[in-house]
């Protein structure tokens, strides 16, 4: 009856909704959708699903701090538009090392600082995070329009498109950057003294200021690596493309974010931050997508599907809270 | 003549634990019945699954001699059974009418709400438990009491056959508690039969015809109140015997001799925006120092401004360092704990385990190498565990499983954790019941006897009277008096307070 194992192994249907969710997705693919199991298929969407995953986790970290991040997609387009704009300079074409390290650099500092930004407002000046967060999501995109003139900015960077392009054993660059960093947050939450501090503040804030945590830091934190990743991610992009458009770059990845971390067991209302459930969600809303796209399923037809996976998931949830 | 309601051999288990085991209850029309029960007696459960909010395992539910089977709220309402939570489920923002008609609104031809109709309705509805107010007014405007009365009066507009009451007068003064009996008693004649559940044994007594004990899961025993004793029903609540309890007093608290030891916290002449007017107070070491008063008289708002939550406005805190306590994490640091009185609301994180929640305030001290040492905290949690007696599967189970009582064992676990000098404690044992409330009371008293200050607030008087060695009377936001121990009886404290309270109201 006391059996402490009981506990882990309890059915969580959350999380294994979404295991069952993708096995139905991969069968139904092997029957149905022409050359779906070979290497190529694999690749195409390891790499797709890298940025979603990358920053679903950073979402993830937020939500469980009882916030959400509506700015990620913009903070996307400002890294990945101050990119080429770095490496096509004048300075980094006479110092190509110096510009590659400078054109990864900047933009991942830029992202953070839109962070603390973000982390600010709500914690500090206790602005609500969806009307705070709405502020970048507005401005950070018409900013790199304007930092580009509105331009296709398009280019040859073998170094730098490694981060989109290349191989490490075989398997796209990405798939392991999106391992790394998974197995450090996951340590983060589960095992450091911020990742106890951040359940505590997204379950009960209240409670988690009378036992004395600094509540404030911990929530800017959480929107600062959630920007900051969402800066990485807007990196790749660029870098798959081997070009880049401010006014395209990571358009409508706060909603893959949010709903891959959902349908990955993350609640809404806080106290939860599962990272390997948001790569999960990442994988099942690329699985739907491709499988739309590979069977000739028209793009718009892939949001509404995307819509029903994250009813399906919340109302896991809600069956999950008994 | 058919019981009104018949549960039998029902089980429920969370988590692999069992919460009921065979339990059973039998309610007769237009009868007040009460259960009662320590903490993680089952209780709750046994109502939750009446009302249809968890789905039993085993057993039978009746209603008039048929299967009832409830799967929610909405069904449970409509079989005629009402629950009138001590969280109230109102909408204070809209109208005492709107509250009332809810789900259930009359309509004129039209497909509208007819409002004349509706408000009509609703002032006849309440007129019966004589309460006479404007029902187009927004019902937060209305005292707790009021608005207790609007959720009854709803459910008796529903036409409830069973109306449950759980913890209804927590948070009612007597008058409005002697409002809420005389709308039970007016329930019963209209033959409607209340499920009474109170941590308080003497309202049993006023109002209840039978009694269900519970004790583990299980039913115990039913019983006309009439031919009942207290002592007898505490006996069969606890499963202990008579005479140890009567040995034990009323509270374990008392029986302190130690001599107080040097100053550790002085306060003068606090001011706060929250209505502290002028608090002066000591504490010493090894020393219980209570806070006597009225509900408002500002003894919540006095602990909070000493912990550093509530930014003073004038006067000053000395600690015995010289470090200005400007925030629970300084008070923290310096071995101050705050025991609250709201547990759900300021206390617990419920999705984190018994483990994460008593080693909260101490996570700085569990630091190795930017991680938490997790060989030493599950030393700590298993520590308290066992200490404490905290009755939960594992100390990885989320604590919201917990019942009330342990749940406020983890809590002052969390506390005692941090080796504290000085511990405030609000209400630690209120919506305990009375075993865990001697377990508190006894494990409060031996760290005191080792040289923790305590700062008790506490609504009963007994516990104040018999626990501490100093009463400092509150009133107004000011401190207006101190009561030193042994000597100080409960008509002393009443007095201070009373006499205090008139020369205010002169003033």
């Amino acid at each position: 009856m006391s059996d402490p194992t009981m506990i882990h192994s309890r059915f969580d249907p959350a999380r294994h909704g979404a295991l069952i969710a993708l096995v139905v997705i991969l069968a139904f693919n092997l029957i149905v959708t022409p050359n779906f199991f070979q290497a190529q298929t694999l690749f195409v969407n390891i790499s797709q699903m890298a940025t979603i995953a990358i920053v679903a986790m950073g979402m993830t970290l937020v939500i469980a701090t009882g916030g959400i991040d509506l700015s990620v997609g913009a903070v996307m387009a400002l890294a990945g538009a101050l990119a080429p704009l770095i490496f096509l300079s004048d300075f980094a074409q006479a110092n190509p090392g110096l510009g590659l390290a400078a054109s990864i650099v900047v933009p991942v500092l830029v992202a953070l600082f839109c962070g603390v930004f973000n982390g600010m407002l709500v914690s500090c000046f206790g602005v609500q995070p969806i009307v705070a967060t709405l502020i970048l999501f507005i401005s950070g995109r018409g900013l790199a329009q304007v930092l580009t003139n509105g331009n296709l900015q398009t280019f040859s960077n073998p170094a730098f498109s490694y981060l989109g392009t290349g191989r490490v054993l075989g398997l796209p660059f990405q798939g392991w950057l999106v391992l790394a960093i998974a197995v450090v947050l996951t340590w983060v939450v589960t095992r450091s003294i911020f990742g106890r501090q951040l359940l505590a503040v997204g379950g009960n804030e209240r409670a988690a200021r009378m036992s004395g945590l600094p509540v404030r830091r911990v929530k800017i934190g959480a929107y600062v690596i959630c920007s900051g990743l969402a800066g990485l991610a807007g990196l790749i992009v660029v870098a798959i493309n081997s070009a880049s458009d401010a006014a395209r770059i990571g358009n409508l990845m706060e909603l893959d974010a949010i709903a891959a971390a959902v349908v990955g067991g993350t609640l809404l209302q806080g106290g939860r931050a599962p990272i390997f459930g948001a790569i999960l969600g990442a994988v099942i809303i690329q699985l739907v997508k491709y499988t739309l796209l590979a069977n000739g399923i028209a793009d718009e037809v892939a949001l509404i599907a995307k819509a029903a996976i994250i009813i399906a998931a919340v109302y896991l949830q809600q069956g999950w809270k008994e | 003549m058919t019981d009104l309601i018949e549960m039998t051999g029902i089980g429920k288990s969370f988590a692999g634990v069992a919460a009921l085991r065979d339990a059973s209850l039998s309610i007769r029309p237009g009868e007040v019945h009460a259960i009662i029960g320590q903490n993680g007696a089952g209780k709750s459960t046994l109502i939750k699954i009446l009302t249809g909010v968890y789905r039993r395992d085993a057993g039978v539910v009746r209603m008039s001699g048929h299967d009832l089977a409830i799967a929610g709220p909405r069904e449970a309402q409509d079989a005629g059974i009402a629950t009138i939570y001590q969280e109230l489920s109102l909408v204070p923002l809209r109208s005492v009418t709107e509250n009332v008609i809810m789900g259930y609104e009359p309509r004129s031809r039209l497909g509208l709400i007819d409002w004349k109709a509706a408000h009509a309705r609703t002032r006849q509805i309440l007129t019966r438990f004589g309460v006479d107010i404007d029902v187009t007014l927004p019902l937060g405007r209305y005292s707790t009491a009021i608005q207790q009365l609007v959720v009854i009066a709803r459910a008796v507009s529903l036409n409830a056959r069973l109306v449950i009451m759980d913890e209804a007068t927590s948070s009612l003064d007597d008058q409005e508690i002697e409002t809420l009996f005389s709308v039970v008693r007016g329930l019963k004649d209209d033959g409607v039969a209340v499920l009474y559940i109170s941590h308080f044994l003497d309202e049993l007594y006023r109002i209840c015809d039978r009694v269900t004990v519970m004790r583990d899961g299980r039913t115990v025993a039913t019983h006309d109140v009439a031919g009942t004793t207290k002592l007898g029903l505490i006996t069969e609540m606890l499963g202990r015997d008579a005479g140890e309890i009567q040995a034990a007093g009323l509270t374990a608290l008392s029986g302190g001799t130690s001599e107080p030891g040097r100053t550790l916290l002085q306060a003068d002449g606090l001011r706060t925006r929250t209505g502290l007017r002028g608090i002066a107070l000591d504490i010493r070491q090894g020393e219980i120092v209570g806070l006597g008063g009225l509900l408002g008289s500002g003894r919540t708002e006095a602990a909070r401004a000493l912990f550093g939550l509530d930014p003073l406005t004038g006067g000053a805190v000395h600690h015995h360092d010289g470090v200005a306590l400007d925030s629970p994490a300084k008070a923290i640091a310096q071995r101050i704990g705050f025991l609250t009185e709201d547990r759900k609301v300021d206390g617990i994180i419920p999705h984190l385990s018994v483990r994460e929640n008593i080693t909260l305030a101490i996570l700085p001290k569990l630091r190795k190498a930017g991680a938490i040492d997790r060989l030493r905290e599950r030393q700590i949690a298993q520590h308290y565990i066992t200490a404490l007696q905290i009755k939960t599967a594992g100390m990885e189970q989320p604590i919201r499983e917990l019942s009330g009582g342990n749940q406020q064992k983890v809590l002052l676990a969390r506390w005692l954790a941090l080796d504290p000098e000085i511990l405030i404690l609000d209400e630690p044992t209120r919506g305990v019941d009375v075993g865990a409330k001697f377990e508190i009371q006894s494990i409060i008293r031996d760290q005191v006897a080792k040289g923790l200050a305590v700062l008790l607030i506490s609504s009963e008087f007994e516990e104040l009277v018999e626990g501490a060695d100093r009463i400092v009377v509150l009133q107004d936001g000011r401190s207006v008096a101190e009561l030193h121990n042994p000597g100080v009886t409960q008509d002393a404290l009443i007095n201070a307070i009373a006499h205090h309270h008139d020369k205010g109201a002169a003033a």
